[in-house]
């Protein structure tokens, strides 16, 4: 058969190969978008990692270290002259200390190796950063020698945070974060759920009950650093609670998580099906005896994810903590919460805007071991979803 | 009164207590949005006994610190706008361009791999965008601009504006996926009938019909710009700057608000209040942009009678 020239071919319509390129191109741009977003998440994460990866070393040099009555007096008699500008003074610091948990030291002299200073770590790190050519003359020789080392850096756990660069570390942060999250989940939870299963269980759809919904949808929308002020001006000045504590961190953080723990508790307790309801009812239980003993169990895998969820979303919190007062410098652990803290984020935020160059690295893994435990929570409520997910 | 009538009496008395346990708790939702009402309410009045109201809306210089000093606070609500238009104009069309993917040219296998990935955009803190926007971005900018013979500030509106564009693409993402997907199925398969191509099929008949969820994601992405903090207390500036020019350094409310609570003034100075005040500005709006939102959710799931979002 012969084929119809396109002039006589009624169905053939000369736009048509437009439209496909059309087509074509917005495709391209929506599959353009998604590549962005996707990239500029891998990208990110491993500029993190790449800035980060160096903080977990430090560097450290093999020299004598005498101990005796007179280098504890005066600590930077301790070791050689000519060392005694590249050593970092927090280690120096430590003698005192040193000695009195191994008194065996007292009287001797030993090779030790010494915490370098911030200066010469950036240079071991390939950074020159305010270091003096003559230091530089010492350290490259004590290099060449191989008594310069870069060695796993334990102070970044063990130590809080610090005026000195070498010394300073995450764990005071750590501890402020997990009495913080204490206090936010003892607050948040229990209201948070109490919340839910009147809503769900008891509300009748009375003015009162939608003026609660209506609030806890804006509750959600308003900005986190409202509620700082909402700190602030009421725990802080009305009801005098000490400033910068995890009791009043742990507080506005509880009021912030409240919403996202009502939605999820709700949904939670909504997917029970009402013929385990209906059956506690027909054999004589009461409404209380139903939603305790049936309803409630049913729904708490879902109501644990959520909360999960939720505490993951207040450990990133900086911007409220910092309008109550959590970013002051914090170097010793805090032993309760009533005592002035820092948490992981606002110890990041702090160690990004001190001007030395070696809380670059510090930061980045800080952020990298914020996004560990952040990242670890989720994965954790994801699969408690999927272990308990019950197909009604 | 026999043994099974005090027991269901006993019963009564204890679901009456716990029903009123249930209420208060759920009532301090109420007072915690009553409480951020009122005391940043209370202050800002303070602060407005002290300073004139006018001029803080409409006045251009803004000069803390001075004996006389004066809070006009437009040059704040202009580098708030600015920065968040950028963020806008970087989060909408990657935002709706990654929802329209995921919604309608990926395979499932595909979909559940993208979601949760957008989701772990999502999830990462503010401060760490902010870090990045202030060690990354932002010498990046400037050495980008300066190759073109631009000088760029290292505080640049356009730093911070795109890494809070980026912070916002999954809210803007998300929302429109699902409202997207919840447009029923018919419309699509007649339009793919009549011989429409796919991506007409989107333009005209999807997105409109989406149009009213598309716009509450939209607001919901604002609203969120114009409350964050972290990322501009990092990179963007301190200075109030009244300018179009977005490689200058320029300051927002919230960066002014954590400035003038976290020095060391007096409670009650102006300076210090002057933070409530922007406070309550930012509330105001921040509240009217989601109940606009939340109507237009509304108004769509009615319209498809969907309750899936």
């Amino acid at each position: 058969m012969k084929h119809k020239s396109k002039q006589n071919n009624p169905f053939h319509d000369p736009s048509l190969k437009k439209r496909h390129a059309s087509a074509m191109r917005f495709k391209m741009f929506a599959t353009a978008c998604i590549i962005f977003a996707v990239s500029f998440l891998l990208f990110f994460l491993s500029d993190m990692v790449i800035k980060g990866i160096p903080a977990f070393q430090q560097s450290y040099m093999e020299i004598d270290v005498t101990y005796n009555e007179k280098t504890i007096a005066s600590t930077r008699s301790a070791i050689d002259k000519k060392y005694r500008r590249i050593v970092s003074r927090a280690w120096l610091r430590d003698i005192p200390a040193m000695v009195e948990e191994n008194p065996e030291l007292m009287g001797t002299t030993q090779k030790t190796w010494v915490l370098l200073n911030h200066q010469v770590d950036q240079y071991m790190k390939g950074h020159y950063y305010k270091i003096k050519d003559k230091d530089l003359k010492v350290v490259d020789e004590m290099k060449a020698q191989g008594k310069i080392e870069l060695k796993f850096n334990s102070v970044f756990f063990t130590h809080g945070d610090s005026k000195i660069p070498e010394n300073s570390g995450l764990r005071s942060a750590m501890i402020g974060s997990v009495l913080t999250m204490l206090v936010t989940m003892l607050i948040a939870f229990p209201l948070g759920v109490m919340t839910a299963v009147y809503l769900e269980e008891f509300a009748d759809d009375n003015r009162w009950s939608q003026l609660i919904e209506v609030n806890i949808n804006n509750l959600a929308a308003i900005p986190s650093i409202l509620f700082g002020l909402l700190g602030l001006a009421v725990f802080i000045n009305l009801f005098g609670m000490p400033r910068s504590s995890p009791l009043v961190g742990g507080l506005t953080l509880a009021l912030m998580t409240l919403p996202i723990i009502i939605v999820s508790a709700r949904a939670a307790l909504r997917s029970v099906p009402d013929s385990i309801r209906q059956a506690g009812y027909g054999l004589g239980l009461t409404k209380i005896q139903v939603v305790q003993d049936h309803v409630l169990p049913l729904a708490f895998p879902g109501i644990m994810t959520g909360s999960i969820i939720g505490m993951a979303q207040a450990m990133g919190e900086t911007a409220p903590l910092i309008i109550i007062g959590m970013i002051a410098f914090i170097p010793d652990s805090p032993s309760s919460i009533f005592e002035a803290a820092t948490v992981m984020p606002a110890q990041i935020f702090t160690w990004a805007s001190m001007p030395e160059r070696a809380y670059i690295e510090r930061t980045a893994a800080g952020i990298m071991v914020l996004l560990t435990i952040l990242l670890s929570l989720n994965a954790l409520a994801i699969y408690l979803r999927k272990k308990y997910e019950v197909k009604w | 009164m026999n043994a099974f009538e005090s027991k269901t009496r006993q019963n009564e008395l204890i679901e009456l207590f716990i029903k009123a346990v249930l209420i208060s708790a759920a009532t301090v939702s109420i007072l915690t949005t009553f409480g951020v009402l009122f005391s940043i309410l209370f202050e800002a009045i303070e602060f407005f006994q002290l300073r004139s109201f006018w001029y803080f809306i409409t006045g251009t210089e803004w000069s803390p610190g001075v004996p006389d000093s004066k809070f006009g606070a437009l040059p704040i609500f202009s580098g708030t706008f600015i920065i968040t238009l950028i963020a806008m104009s970087v989060a909408l069309p990657i935002g709706l361009g990654s929802a329209i993917f995921t919604s309608e040219y990926a395979s499932p296998k595909l979909r559940d791999k993208l979601k949760p990935l957008l989701e772990i955009l999502a999830g990462i803190p503010t401060v760490v965008y902010g870090f990045f926007a202030a060690i990354t971005v932002a010498p990046f900018i400037v050495k980008f601009f300066a190759a073109l013979g631009l000088h760029a500030s290292f505080n640049s509106a356009l730093a911070s504006g795109v890494v809070m564009g980026i912070m916002i693409i999954p809210v803007i993402s998300s929302l429109s996926d699902d409202v997207i997907r919840a447009v029923p199925r018919s419309q699509r398969d007649a339009s793919l009938a009549l011989g429409l191509t796919m991506s007409e099929t989107i333009k005209s008949i999807l997105l409109p019909s989406a149009a009213p969820g598309i716009i509450a994601a939209t607001l919901l992405g604002l609203s969120k710009a114009l409350g964050e903090t972290m990322i501009v207390v990092m990179a963007a500036g301190l200075r109030p700057n009244l300018t179009w020019n977005f490689l200058e350094d320029m300051t927002t409310v919230t960066v002014r608000i954590v400035d003038a609570l976290v020095g060391d003034h007096e409670f009650d100075s102006p300076d210090t209040l002057s933070a409530f005040a922007l406070g309550l500005v930012l509330f105001v709006v921040t509240l009217l942009l989601n109940v606009i939102s939340v109507t237009l959710i509304r108004r769509f799931k009615e319209k498809y009678k969907i309750n899936t979002l």
